[in-house]
């Protein structure tokens, strides 16, 4: 792993940074989330490490997600935020050279069990990525995408589910006329909205973000962020971010991941208020570096 | 003048300033300059090389005017009618030591001609050439009259009469006359080979079949044949009746003959059923004539060939480069994507799919002759003499796929191009941007169905762009091809009305390999010679059609992913 310097949009410059977050914190969660009771919990995960090779990149991960809440993964760049979310949809899997120790259990599954079918596994956890990739089809036939994959759908039940998909993405309004023209002709974005009405099409039950507003005009990140909170009384989220002030906004947990390490994780209001760690109040007050 | 002398020193120190040629280097202008000429010198070349072709293949199918020309020479006075085909000049020296012993009355290198005279039969040598300067009299005839024949080449002469059953018809109007009985010959024609294609050699066909059919059942122990038999006889039949069609129409097509004088006095009958065309080329306006050169050309194109492939046309060719072309297309687009989409995306990426990939990329630079004799060795001897072995033991000992043939032919060209669509459908698939591999697979989606939902649909203009490279090298190839299918003539399309209509084990004919044939293997070059530029004009046109057909196609699929894949 290598030290990386702060990303620009993260910084709060000064110490009253804090605060400045702490205002922003529209949650009212005040628990721990190891206090939470097992049944509110989504995804478990025990002793995770994640191993490029023989580079360590996740080490002794453990976390309690709860479910239909927004949680943020914050930390710097290169810190394993985006690797620790791939392991929640088995998307590691992809890599050459990756291996992982440690459990992953959602909804007291572990996922990586023999008989779990990984086709499957995602179809439940759905993920939205950092830059939209609509695929060179069209409206229509992005968001029906997952669906078709899933088995042969009746066109009605197929053009009601493309309608609840676009309509909870809140895009709806937006192409409802135009849904066979190509998706690439849509802005940013929407295209990350489309992206999102792609993956809950299919109805998962958790929904990972990769910094899925970092490629985006402030205008459609204020779209998304009040989508993630449309969102989350249906779906248990995952979001991760490079932005403060938005893991404050709309998240009800932090985790702050630092060198592949969970340095802490609590409730969104204690994280930015009173962290118990020296090295997370350093990197939400902008101080670290 | 002060100016006038001042001037021409500034603008020596101007050059010296700008000019100077170190600075004129390191400004990289000389590089400009020779890729410039690079560039332009391969344009020139390439449209020359169009431009030569295409003016003297199409000039071929011009009616040109026929020329009576009286000239003198060391054998005395002499007359001839026929086109001038070329013009040349000889080098004096060349004339005086050709041994005739005259001497040129004027200075300079004497002009000589070349004339089709035609006539072949009673006139040989049909070419011959003639000095400029020997000519007595040049004259067009406005009633010559230029016939194309089934055989002999071109006659050129004046009606002297028209005879029906050998008897001299007398007719008001002699050429009008003759021109509806050409018309009722072409008519004739035209039945019999209807009688031909749809009967006799369907019947033909029949009989074939039923005689592996017996022979089959030989080769099984059952010499039960009635049934057979049976079939058999009631074939006959039907050929027997058809038969006597095809006399009737024979005997019709000898009723009429046409006597014509030829310049220099004497005379030759034709047969009107061996008159393909006749015209009077000097007696046409610009308009027929060009009507007559629409005519002509169509002629090539859709018409078989004739005597030695150095008269009438190239359908059969044309047809059989085409088809071949489409069927190689076929077979090495499965080929090569299906081995590339291993290569690039389901191979662990390491030494040993390097070396493929360096072994694919140096099959490309095999010599095309070596493919044709392991298409040979391994298609046709192997595969082809196993096929036929196990399936067509009645036919033995004739092969029937241990042969040459079309789709031993199509098959190794396949083998040929395979590297080239290999390697642009890798460079496509590399292209594929990975989030939206990941877009897919997140959806649930399994690698297979990423791939052909998403991956290879967005491949699909670097795997065009591949067919084409594919097309272009294919079409043009003729050495391996003559090796395992291309013929000098076939009796049939490899495509006919008989089940299973496409047949792949027959040899065919092809536009580079009758290029070869006409240009270097036939017996009249000068006959062949206008041929040659017009077959080899409609294989560039050909391979031009195919690749743009497959460009503009690409460049739709691009223009549709292109956003996607920036």
């Amino acid at each position: 792993m290598t030290e990386n310097s702060l990303p620009s949009e993260s910084v709060i410059a000064s110490p009253s940074g804090v605060k400045l977050a702490a205002k922003l914190v529209s949650s009212t969660d005040t628990r721990s989330p190891s206090e939470l009771p097992a049944d509110d919990v989504c995804l478990k995960v025990s002793d995770l490490a994640l191993f490029y090779g023989s580079n360590q990149s996740l080490n002794e991960i453990n976390m309690r997600i709860p479910r239909q809440r927004v949680t943020a993964v914050i930390g710097p760049s290169g810190c394993g935020k985006s690797t620790l979310i791939r392991c929640f949809n088995r998307m590691n899997d992809l890599i050459d050279g990756v291996s992982i120790t440690g459990r992953i259990e959602l909804n007291g599954l572990e996922i990586h069990n023999q008989d779990v079918d990984v086709a499957q596994l995602r179809r439940q956890v759905g993920m939205v990525f950092q830059r939209p990739n609509p695929f060179p089809k069209s409206i229509y036939e992005n968001v029906a995408y997952g669906l078709r994959l899933a088995g042969k759908v009746p066109k009605s039940e197929l053009d009601d589910r493309v309608e609840w998909g676009l309509k909870s993405a809140a895009l709806w309004d937006e192409v409802h006329d135009r849904l066979n023209d190509s998706a690439l002709g849509l802005s940013g974005g929407q295209q990350q909205r489309l992206v999102i009405a792609r993956a809950i099409a299919v109805e998962p039950s958790v929904l990972l973000l990769d910094e899925p507003a970092s490629a985006l005009d402030p205008i459609s990140t204020l779209k998304i962020e009040e989508l993630i909170a449309d969102l989350k009384t249906r779906y248990t989220i995952v979001i991760v971010t490079h932005n403060m002030q938005q893991a404050a906004r709309v998240s009800d947990f932090t985790a702050f991941l630092y060198l592949g390490e969970l340095i802490e994780y609590d409730a969104t209001l204690k994280i930015f208020t009173n962290p118990s760690e020296r090295k997370t109040e350093d990197y939400v007050t902008g101080r670290y570096g | 003048m002060e100016t006038s002398e001042r001037l021409p020193q500034e603008h020596r120190k101007l050059f010296r300033e700008r000019m100077s040629l170190g600075l004129w280097f390191k400004s990289g202008e000389p590089w400009v300059w020779l890729t410039a000429t690079a560039v332009g010198t391969s344009i020139v070349a390439v449209l020359g090389l169009i431009g030569i072709i295409a003016v003297k293949g199409l000039a071929h199918f011009w009616p040109a005017d026929v020329i009576t020309f009286e000239y003198a020479n060391e054998l005395g006075a002499q007359m001839i009618a026929g086109e001038v085909v070329q013009s040349e000049r000889v080098p004096r020296e060349q004339f005086e030591e050709s041994g005739t012993g005259r001497v040129l009355d004027f200075s300079g290198d004497p002009t000589r001609l070349m004339i089709k005279s035609g006539n072949r039969k009673v006139n040989a040598p049909d070419f011959r050439w003639i000095y400029a300067h020997d000519i007595t009299k040049r004259e067009k005839q406005q009633e010559l009259i230029t016939f194309e024949r089934l055989e002999w080449g071109n006659a050129y002469g004046t009606i002297v009469e028209l005879r029906q059953d050998g008897v001299a018809v007398s007719a008001t109007n002699p050429w009008r006359e003759l021109k509806a009985r050409i018309g009722r010959v072409v008519d004739l024609r035209r039945q019999a080979q209807v009688i031909q294609n749809r009967s006799i050699d369907r019947i033909n066909y029949k009989l074939e079949k039923l005689r592996l059919k017996q022979r089959k059942r030989e080769l099984q122990g059952n010499f039960k044949t009635s049934d057979l038999d049976q079939q058999r006889e009631q074939l006959n039949q039907e050929y027997a009746i058809k038969e006597r069609e095809l006399n009737d129409i024979g005997i019709e097509l000898d009723r009429d003959e046409v006597v014509i004088a030829i310049a220099g006095g004497r005379q030759s009958v034709i047969p009107v059923r061996n008159i393909v065309r006749a015209w009077q080329p000097n007696a046409m306006n610009v308009f027929s004539k060009f009507g007559h050169y629409c005519a002509s050309i169509w002629a090539f194109l859709s018409e078989g060939s004739r005597e030695a492939n150095t008269e009438g046309g190239v359908f059969p060719a044309l047809f059989g480069t085409v088809l071949m072309v489409l069927l190689m297309s076929v077979l090495v687009t499965p080929f090569g994507v299906i081995a590339a989409v291993y290569l690039r995306e389901y191979a662990r990426q390491g030494v040993f799919v390097r070396l493929i990939r360096i072994a694919v990329n140096n099959l490309a630079g095999v010599p095309s002759i070596v493919y044709g004799v392991f298409g040979l060795g391994f298609f046709v001897y192997l595969v082809g003499g196993t096929i036929d072995s196990v399936f067509f033991q009645a036919a033995k000992p004739a092969p029937t796929f241990g042969t040459p043939g079309l789709i031993w032919a199509s098959l190794t060209l396949a083998l040929l191009t395979v590297p080239v669509v290999i390697v642009s459908t890798e460079e496509g698939l590399t292209r594929i941007p990975k989030a939206l591999r990941e877009g897919s697979l997140a959806l649930g989606a399994t690698k297979a169905e990423t791939l052909f939902k998403v991956v290879l649909p967005m491949a699909s203009p670097s795997i065009l762009t591949g067919i084409i490279l594919a097309i272009a090298r294919a079409a043009g190839e003729v050495a391996p091809l003559m090796l395992v299918g291309v013929v000098k003539l076939a009796p049939t399309l490899p495509i006919d009305g008989n089940f299973p209509f496409l047949h792949l084990d027959r040899k065919f004919m092809h536009l580079g390999f009758h290029i070869y044939d006409v240009g270097f293997q036939s017996p009249n070059v000068d006959a062949a010679r206008p041929l040659v530029f017009a077959t080899a004009l409609l294989l560039v046109i050909i391979i031009i059609v195919l690749n743009l057909t497959a460009i503009a196609l690409r460049n739709r699929l691009e223009a549709r992913y292109r956003e996607a894949l920036n």
